[in-house]
């Protein structure tokens, strides 16, 4: 287990249990009740803080190393009727960005989403989610195949951006995600977009246009990452913290702005404190959102879609 | 003992009535060619003997692309307002109020309609002189509302971006633009109705992810900046040394992403010529 700076308090109090526990099984003095006691005050701890987390501190909850990342998610949401399907039939297969079909219950899904490693090679390997154009075509190819079967497509959001890379750059990095946007605007089938992480700018949109976008209490969804927004505008990192705060980019905030549908609740202590208990909310997320929209017509579907965007944005006159 | 007595104490001459050349008569390009502005702005504001072509905005568009610069503006008076109370070092609506103070601009973009050789034509153009050209509410609204006028009275539809990207003070609502832009330029494109993106110095971040590279044909001027990541955020996170001519709008006619390269006194007839072959309509001369 992992702790954040703020989680100290928590970390404390864990291994003063543990110690506790200890000496329980190594002695014959009775620890039942001191136990008892700092179990008490553990959770009364954990219910302070995450009840009072700033915008900053949820980015660090979105990042932290232990979160389920979306592969995790889809297994999870699929077990073994996950088939995964690779490449854009053009250039390569992206490793920071998976698809797939899976299904929950009775129904099939098309997954899409950016997929971040969990140790140095793996996180290498998927490039740290930030994905290449191709990645962005490959989504869209699948995006496409699901539309033709008349198959739902669920996309999990998960990157700290699109790659700026020199290949990227060449391959069209912009039109790409440009493309995707535009695409999805119209897909014939339900999309439900939830972001599990992070979200950062154009490269999570490129798979972010949906019928419904969901966010998870913890994930962030911004123009820019904090960290990037602070040396833009302060010309330092270090004001990540405000920058974090200005930008307004927790769920519930998204959520205020009308840019997300709902908010999917963590268990205490974040989405890596108790996964299963995550996995199950964002299934019930999916199977609730995708009764509401399955029985519309394509051309509603789209209609309505299409209307959610148009009236996105706040001005004068 | 001096020669000569000077008769009055210092120099006289006031700062006004100095011999001075007035500002802004000549340009001074970035090779060091040296014109006078009226010249310039003769030339299309292309420098003449390097090609440069300078900066401009919608002002200098409109006049160039509309038939004896007349045309009806569209939601001229749409303003930003400050849905997320932002504020770096500065409060986000002091910057607006400086921004429109010193360019004389409501915001980002202006749209209009008017003739193009004879022929309606829909116009949003970019100013990069507000904001560094960013994308927010307004920008998103204006375009939607210029797309949907061409919609409805089926005329042509362009668009000439300039603009650093998206603009962050509205944070994601501006990212939400990249959506409401492309949600209109689906409909415009399911309804058969032409769309050229002109990509002008610089078109990079948000724009070129959204409408700037969605045309029908995407066009460019020689040497504009185009690109998803500016050079520097490119060069910071790869470590790599960028080619030369990296992220210019020849290096993206190579790539595949533009149709083709105008210089800028082309323009108006290269666009028009385009429209008139995609409808099947004679050409106009």
């Amino acid at each position: 287990m992992e702790y954040l700076d703020f989680e100290l308090p928590i970390k404390e109090l864990q291994d003063q249990l543990e110690k506790c526990q200890l000496i329980g099984e190594e002695s014959d003095v009775d620890v039942t009740q001191t136990c008892k006691k700092i179990e008490k005050k553990l959770l009364e701890t954990k219910k302070e803080i995450y009840k009072n987390l700033t915008a900053w501190q949820r980015v660090q909850l979105s990042r932290h190393p232990d979160r389920p990342y979306t592969l995790d998610h889809i297994k999870a949401l699929c077990g073994n009727t996950f088939l995964e399907l690779h490449g854009d039939r053009n250039v390569k297969d992206d490793k920071a960005m998976i698809g797939g079909l899976g299904k929950i219950g009775d129904q099939t899904y098309m997954f899409i989403g950016q997929q971040k490693g969990f140790n140095t090679k793996t996180r290498q390997y998927r490039n740290f989610g930030m994905s290449n154009p191709e990645g962005y075509r490959k989504a869209l190819r699948l995006m496409k195949s699901a539309e033709k079967f008349g198959i739902p497509v669920v996309t999990l959001i998960d990157t700290p951006g699109a790659y700026p890379g020199l290949e990227a750059e060449e391959r069209g990095q912009g039109e790409a995600i440009a493309r995707n946007i535009l695409e999805m605007a119209r897909l014939k089938v339900p999309v439900i977009a939830i972001v599990i992480g992070e979200g950062a700018s154009g490269g999570a949109l490129g798979i972010g246009v949906g019928d419904r976008v969901l966010m998870l209490e913890n994930a962030w969804y911004s123009v820019i990452s904090p960290e990037n927004c602070s040396s833009i505008l302060w010309r330092s990192w270090d004001q990540k913290e405000q920058a974090a705060e200005a930008l307004k980019l927790t769920a519930s905030d998204a959520k205020k702005l009308k840019v997300v549908d709902a908010i999917i609740k963590e268990p205490l202590g974040g989405a890596h404190a108790d996964r299963a208990a995550t996995f199950k909310a964002v299934k019930e997320a999916i199977e609730k959102n995708y009764e509401e929209l399955k029985n519309l017509s394509p051309k509603d579907l789209v209609n309505q879609r299409m209307e959610k965007y148009l009236g996105m944005g706040v001005f004068k006159g | 003992m001096s020669w000569f007595k000077r008769k009055e104490k210092g120099i006289t001459t006031s700062t006004e009535e100095k011999k001075d050349t007035p500002k802004g008569l000549w340009y001074k390009s970035p090779t060091g060619k040296i014109i006078d502005t009226e010249e310039l702005e003769k030339n299309f504001y292309v420098s003449p003997e390097d090609g440069y072509h300078v900066r401009i905005g919608s002002k200098e568009y409109f006049e160039i692309l509309f038939d004896d610069n007349k045309f009806k503006e569209l939601d001229a008076s749409l303003t930003s307002k400050d849905p997320l109370k932002f504020e770096d070092t500065k409060k986000y609506p002091d910057r607006l109020k400086a921004a429109q103070e010193k360019t004389k601009l409501k915001d980002a973009v202006r749209t209009a309609v008017g003739k193009s050789k004879g022929n309606d034509l829909v116009i949003a153009c970019m100013d990069f002189s507000f904001i560094g050209g960013s994308m927010g509410s307004v920008v998103g609204e204006k375009i939607a509302r210029a797309a949907d006028y061409a919609l409805k009275h089926k005329v042509p539809f362009m668009i000439i971006s300039k603009s650093g990207g998206a603009r962050m003070m509205e944070a994601v609502l501006s990212l939400m633009q990249l959506a409401k832009t492309s949600v209109k330029l689906a409909q415009l494109a399911d309804a058969g109705i032409p769309y050229i993106s002109l990509c002008t110095d610089p078109t990079t971040g948000g724009t070129t992810a959204s409408f700037a590279m969605l045309g029908d044909i995407n066009i460019s001027e020689p040497g504009a900046l185009i690109g998803f990541a500016g050079p520097r955020v490119v060069k910071d996170t790869t470590g790599q040394e960028l080619p030369e001519g990296f992220q210019t709008s020849e290096f993206l006619l190579e790539h595949g992403f533009l149709d083709f390269i105008t210089h800028r006194k082309d323009l108006k007839d290269r666009v028009n010529l385009y429209i008139d072959l995609i409808t099947n309509q004679p050409i106009r001369a």
